[in-house]
């Protein structure tokens, strides 16, 4: 049986930072819950709380109803927790470091191996390697056999694909899904957006605040704007003019497009409103589209909503 | 706990510049230490005074200047002089013959030198003492045996000036012994465990199942051992370049070396436990442990010498019992009977710390 999770009422701060604020959420048992948000937004602090590696000022969590403060020994044998910075010894090589993370949960590697197979069995061929001389992808692997090999129920995942290449990004997120069939509650924040689809359900996080907890899909179907993508020849000075042309807009660099998200009504009034705006200041092949949202455009709209009111 | 040990050794001798510090320093200091004492007297600045300017006074001069280790500087006229010539600094040693020399020594057998040494450098002046005596003792000799066996002999009287009991002497290796441990075992240690909250390590380490015991007794016992490997270097460097003798009981020795490094690892400890970062770990290492080791625990000034708040700060000093304890076991070659205070005392500091550092042991991050 997997494990589900409490948040309530969250608070953290550090001096003058404040790192949570009053964060609810309910985390459903085998669940992939992904916490999606930039530096400093609050993922690692919440990670560390739930990890009883830090203290809440005030709120409770509770994981499979074992309190994060007072039951914290109980917690610590049933979570995997891969911290930020891949906690390996690079001067350790790849099978000594799984040895030792096994033998201080007092279990060993060939006890547990069915479960990290899949993962380790990619990295297994460089076993005798140190860890210092492996890629960032292999690093990530190999943590994430140590973060498993306990036999955890529930896996906490604190920016396991920062400074993996794309590749092994999206083998990594497919290991994770194989995990998640094996019964285990999995939590992973990330900076990347485009990984937020690939989540179960998420919450998007920002200066400690949860900016909206849902399914990915919903996410983007609650999107209250239109959103356009726009392009010309001459793309540098386009995102001022286009700051200017709409003041409550927002606009932004997308890719090869700039992205402009309005609460305008008619849309073909619109494009055709801009597209003279443009013509007019000069502007060649100018190309504007109707667009689908995706989550950055969802958390940059939600985050200008926020900071509105 | 032994996949922890396991580990922990892995990193020292994976890392070189650990082994260097671990392995060479000593070794380097000790040796260091060692020859800044048994320094070579060469053309040492003396000054004579001869109260009887016969003879024989005349051919011991000749013969400790034509040693090659002494430089006649001066013929002093009178004791008045002497002091005023030390005070100067330009002279080392002064060699008075008393009054009637060779006729006393012809009547009585018997006549007397009076080496006078300027002990505000007391090993130099140990040294010169040794050389001078050695000189005119086989001078002496030497003319029993010309003279077919009637005996006669000179005797010396060395004073020590500004320094009479020439404290230091004999106190580098006690001392290095003391320096080197707390170093290797106090910083070594601190270093390591910082290590793991910088590298991220700790974290996982924490969450783990592991007691704080139990991390700290894996992070320690192997510089238990290597300390213990670097308290036998030093012991034999000490004993087979330097002549520095054991005179008391090894095992005794040994015993009470382990007692002070577990007492420094448990320094060590809470160190890391209160800093942050290695540099900072290392910074305090530094500050809290090697300079009060080196000036306030009588390894180079002695504690009577001091101020006197400065010898109550000495009390606190671990290394300043662990010294006294050496010195007595090595060079007076007493029993525990003698030390058991100081032993005591060491035994009190070593729970302290320990006893601190499981307490203080964050089993959070912060």
């Amino acid at each position: 049986m997997s494990i589900n999770i409490n948040i309530q009422n969250l608070s953290k701060s550090f001096g003058e930072t404040i790192a949570l604020k009053e964060i609810s959420l309910d985390i459903k048992p085998n669940e992939l819950f992904g916490f999606i948000g930039p530096d400093g937004s609050g993922k690692t602090t919440l990670f560390r709380i739930l990890t009883s590696l830090l203290l809440p000022d005030s709120g409770t969590a509770t994981v499979d109803g074992l309190d994060a403060v007072t039951d914290y020994k109980k917690i610590r044998k049933l979570t995997g927790y891969m911290p930020g910075r891949f906690s390996l010894y690079s001067d350790l090589s790849v099978e000594e470091n799984l040895n030792f993370y096994a033998s201080i949960f007092n279990t060993s590697l060939e006890e547990n191996y069915d479960l990290i197979k899949d993962i380790y069995s990619r990295i297994e061929p460089f076993k005798k390697r140190r860890v210092s001389a492996l890629s960032g992808g292999m690093k990530q692997k190999l943590a994430l056999s140590c973060a498993l090999i306990h036999k955890p129920k529930l896996l906490i995942l604190d920016e396991p694909t920062t400074g993996v290449d794309a590749v092994s990004r999206k083998e990594f997120w497919e290991l994770l899904k194989n995990m998640q069939e094996k019964n285990i509650t999995i939590l992973v924040s990330t900076p990347y957006m485009d990984e937020a689809s690939l989540c179960d359900r998420i919450a998007l996080m920002q200066n400690g605040n949860m900016l909206a907890v849902n399914r990915p899909q919903q996410i983007i179907d609650q999107y209250e704007r239109q959103l356009f993508e726009v392009k010309t020849e001459n793309m540098h000075p386009l995102v001022s003019d286009l700051e200017k042309y709409n003041r409550e807009a927002l606009v932004y660099r997308f890719g090869e497009y700039v992205h402009v998200s309005t609460y305008n009504g008619d849309e073909r009034e619109y494009v055709f409103a801009l597209q003279g705006y443009l013509t007019g200041k000069g502007y060649d092949q100018v190309i504007i589209q109707k667009k689908i949202p995706v989550i950055e455009d969802c958390f940059l709209a939600l985050m200008d909503k926020s900071q509105t009111l | 706990m032994w996949a922890f040990v396991k580990k922990e050794f892995f990193h020292i001798f994976r890392d070189y510049r650990t082994m260097v510090i671990l392995f060479g320093i000593p070794v380097v200091q000790v040796l260091l230490f060692g020859f800044a004492i048994t320094n070579d007297i060469k053309d040492a600045r003396i000054a004579i005074l001869d109260y009887s300017k016969d003879e024989v006074t005349r051919e011991i001069t000749n013969k400790l200047v034509s040693s090659n280790y002494f430089l006649l500087v001066d013929n002093l006229e009178s004791d008045k002089q002497v002091e005023s010539e030390f005070r100067k600094g330009k002279i080392k040693q002064v060699v008075v013959f008393e009054q009637g020399f060779a006729k006393k020594l012809e009547k009585e057998g018997k006549a007397n030198v009076q080496i006078i040494l300027d002990a505000s450098e007391p090993n130099t002046a140990n040294m010169l003492n040794a050389y001078t005596s050695g000189i005119i003792n086989s001078y002496s000799l030497q003319k029993i045996r010309e003279s077919s066996g009637i005996p006669m002999s000179i005797s010396i009287e060395p004073k020590m000036l500004f320094n009479p009991e020439q404290k230091s002497v004999y106190m580098f290796v006690p001392g290095v012994i003391a320096l080197l441990l707390m170093l290797v075992s106090a910083m070594m240690t601190s270093i390591s465990i910082t290590r793991e909250k910088e590298l991220g390590t700790m974290e996982a380490l924490l969450v783990s199942p592991l007691k704080p015991i139990q991390i700290i007794i894996g992070k320690v016992t192997p510089y238990v051992f290597l300390s213990f490997v670097n308290l036998v270097v030093i012991l034999l460097l000490g004993f087979f370049v330097f002549d520095m003798p054991v005179n008391g009981s090894l095992i005794l020795l040994l015993l009470e070396s382990l007692l002070f490094i577990v007492m420094a690892l448990g320094l060590g400890i809470l160190i890391s436990i209160i800093s942050k970062t290695q540099q900072q770990a290392m910074m305090m290492s530094m500050f809290a442990l090697m300079l009060p080791t080196i000036l306030l625990s009588g390894f180079i000034f002695p504690i009577e010498n001091m101020p006197v708040p400065l010898q109550w700060l000495s009390h606190l000093m671990p290394p300043r019992w662990f010294i006294i304890i050496i010195k007595n076991i090595m060079l007076k070659g007493v029993g525990i009977g003698y030390f058991w205070k100081e032993t005591l005392i060491l035994v009190f500091m070593t729970i302290f710390f320990i006893g601190m550092s499981v307490k203080k042991f964050k089993i959070r991050l912060e």
